[in-house]
């Protein structure tokens, strides 16, 4: 596949801990191609705001540390780039919405400032010329009376606002590749709503490929049209998002959507009896707890003795298009030969 | 509006909790922050009434009213047959052994440097509840109904997951046998997976203690799943108040419907998000709210009327409130001004 415009290839993220090395992220592969959206999904803990830190070169150093893999993006290697090349990449060609709209954006600093800096430093725009940029960008993302804004701290607009302003910042210089962690998880649904709404209105318009970083999977099945769910620092399934919705090739997966209450169970419910929600059993191991085998065999209702032995490789669920890192599929496969 | 049945337990009435702010300036007046203003609902013995808005909305400060835990402007706040409102001191203090609070963080809500075990004792000494003996007992129950080990007493709050957090928070808020238990958005900061485990031990314990919950929560589907009857906020305001059925089936507020809208869901997908009631806006500002209904700048669905005047909360289904004065009632069958248009 040559038409992605960045591949991941078996990134492996290691922290050093009192106790030892930690690995975070063990072996990760994807690929993101022009002007889509990769909804990647886990519980917290699991290695997604890793991933999209690890790509960017984000990552606290000490104690963090890529340790092996590749970030190939239009063909170049991120991991071996040197600092000088990452910070022309950063906020120009890739760029990154963080969660927090409080914390993320400088309080001393006004909006248009700090929209206008990218631009200054990667469009080389002259401080005039940054400024008129940054209105248009903030008439854009929907902000009303821009010129008015433009001139405001951080302070003075709400949270939804915030988050539009993260958004302008991100997008100033039209970059390939926009990583939104979690970019509505603080706001309202209703503003949720109104921010899905301009991503998908600006990647139309701009062909820009979204890596979205979420735990809520309305939110997948609204935006994405890949996914990849991540366990213990594990990517372990992929494919569209129709078929990890609808046929999830991975235990964990099915547990994460059978266990969401949904809208619309109380008109199932008979005579106001409520269903017990599906549970997935048990918590997250820890990082040192791991051990051999499949990360998620204590918690899952298929584990077989290989699964304690061995970690599961991607298999091809239905089509190479999806894949998950279950042993089941081998059987089914195995049977499928035999 | 409240009407005083027998299995009535937790009862508010016109209930206003107004902040005042430092002066701005020389010669202007100071203003207030109408945080709620003017809410009104019953809570039968048993059942859960679950009390939604956006942030801002005024319904966590409900919630710490009901507590006496913020301070009240006025109103009367009713549980069984106590005046919870007028009560002081002493008496306030003995009260408060039939009122609980589970709160959203589970982080910050434990003390970093006390055990697990004396967090959930803590209320039993406080409130001098049986012996130390049957306090020890106490605890242990408690653990084994939430569904820890009691030997995980002795652990400190760091040694555990943030679904064990949340369950030592119910474990202590359940010392000293509640009536009412506030449940603040107890599952809003935990994983999706550890989210299911944390409501269906809220739904056993209230069918196996009886408890009565007010739940507070901004997730529309986490709610219809546990609640008896709702109310949504806007602006300080309860704008709809239903039972859970009628209101899920067809809610009538252009907010709740707008708010409903806005949920994304997993069979929904995009079809849903294109079919989506887009609001345009944020909501005014609790200082100086618009005299008339407060959601008008924002509906889709005003007329010059709804500006000017406050629609008052009224009956249009048997406990189906709504305060929205396009709402007409056809046939029997109130009908909702602002509709999904459902593929």
């Amino acid at each position: 596949m040559n038409d992605a415009l960045l591949r991941v290839q078996d990134l492996h993220v290691e922290f050093k801990t009192r106790r030892g090395q930690a690995l975070v992220l063990n072996g990760v592969d994807f690929e993101i191609r022009g002007g889509e959206t990769l909804c990647v999904v886990g519980e917290s803990g699991c290695g997604k705001s890793m991933t999209a830190l690890a790509l960017l070169r984000l990552i606290p150093s000490p104690p963090g540390r890529i340790r092996s893999g590749r970030v190939l993006f239009q063909d170049e290697d991120l991991v071996a780039a040197s600092e000088a090349r990452m910070r022309e990449v950063r906020g120009n060609r890739i760029s990154m919405i963080f969660q927090e709209p409080m914390t993320s954006l400088n309080p001393v600093f006004t909006v248009g400032d700090q929209i206008g800096e990218s631009l200054r430093l990667h469009a080389g725009l002259d401080a005039g010329a940054a400024r008129r940029r940054a209105v248009e960008m903030l008439r854009q993302v929907g902000i009303p009376a821009p010129e008015r804004r433009v001139d405001e701290y951080p302070h003075q607009l709400s949270g939804g606002m915030r988050q539009r302003v993260m958004i302008a910042m991100a997008l100033a210089c039209r970059p390939d590749i926009l990583i939104a962690d979690e970019p509505t998880t603080a706001l309202d649904v209703t503003v949720q709503a109104q921010i899905f709404d301009l991503l998908r209105e600006l990647q139309r318009e701009k062909g820009t490929a979204i890596l979205l970083i979420t735990h809520d999977m309305g939110a997948v099945a609204e935006m994405a049209d890949r996914v990849m769910v991540m366990y213990a620092g594990r990517v372990i399934e992929q494919g569209t998002a129709g078929q990890v919705l609808s046929e999830p090739g991975h235990p964990y997966t099915r547990g994460l959507i059978d266990c969401l209450p949904e809208l619309g169970s109380s008109a199932a419910a008979e005579g106001g009896m409520r269903d017990e929600l599906a549970e997935i059993a048990g918590v997250v191991p820890s990082i040192w707890e791991l051990g051999s085998g499949c990360a998620f065999r204590e918690r899952c209702p298929h584990a077989m003795a290989r699964c304690a032995v061995e970690v599961p490789p991607m298999f091809a669920v239905d089509g190479a298009a999806h894949g998950a890192a279950c042993w089941l599929h081998a059987e089914a496969l195995e049977e499928a030969l035999a | 509006m409240t009407c005083m049945g027998t299995d009535t337990l937790l009862s508010v009435d016109d209930l206003k909790v107004h902040f005042p702010r430092a002066r701005q300036g020389w010669g202007r007046p100071a203003e207030v922050v109408k945080a709620v203003d003017g809410v009104s609902f019953d809570i039968r013995r048993g059942s859960t009434l679950a009390v939604v808005g956006e942030s801002g909305s005024g319904k966590t400060t409900t919630a710490l009213a009901v507590m006496r835990l913020s301070p009240l402007t006025s109103g009367r706040i009713r549980l069984g047959d106590t005046d919870l409102g007028t009560l002081q001191g002493e008496a306030l203090r003995r009260a408060r052994t039939r009122l609980q609070i589970i709160f959203q963080d589970p982080f910050s809500s434990l003390n970093p440097r006390e055990r697990a075990g004396a967090a959930v004792r803590a209320p039993l000494e406080l409130m001098k509840v049986g012996t130390p003996a049957q306090r020890t007992e106490r605890v242990n129950a408690l653990f084994e109904a939430v569904g820890l080990r009691p030997e995980q007493q002795h652990l400190f709050p760091h040694q555990f997951s943030g679904g064990q957090r949340q369950r030592i928070n119910i474990a202590r808020a359940l010392a000293t046998n509640p009536e009412l238990v506030v449940c603040d958005e107890p599952v809003s900061a935990l994983d999706i997976a550890i989210r299911a485990q944390i409501l269906n031990l809220l739904a056993r314990l209230q069918r196996e203690l009886g408890l009565t919950y007010l739940f507070i929560s901004h997730d529309m589907a986490v709610v219809e799943h546990i609640c008896d009857d709702i109310a949504v906020m806007y602006l300080g305001q309860i704008v709809e108040r239903a039972p859970r059925r009628s209101f899920f089936a067809r809610p009538l507020h252009p907010y709740s419907v707008a708010l409903m809208s806005a949920v994304p869901t997993v069979s929904g997908g995009r079809r849903r998000a294109a079919h989506r009631i887009r609001l345009s806006g944020d909501p005014p500002s609790p200082i100086d709210p618009p005299p008339g209904c407060r959601f008008a700048g924002r509906c889709p669905v005003a007329e010059p009327a709804c500006a000017t005047e406050l629609p008052p909360l009224r009956e249009v289904a048997p406990g189906h409130w709504v305060r929205c004065r396009r709402v007409d009632v056809v046939g029997g069958l109130p009908q909702p001004p602002l509709q999904m248009q459902e593929t």
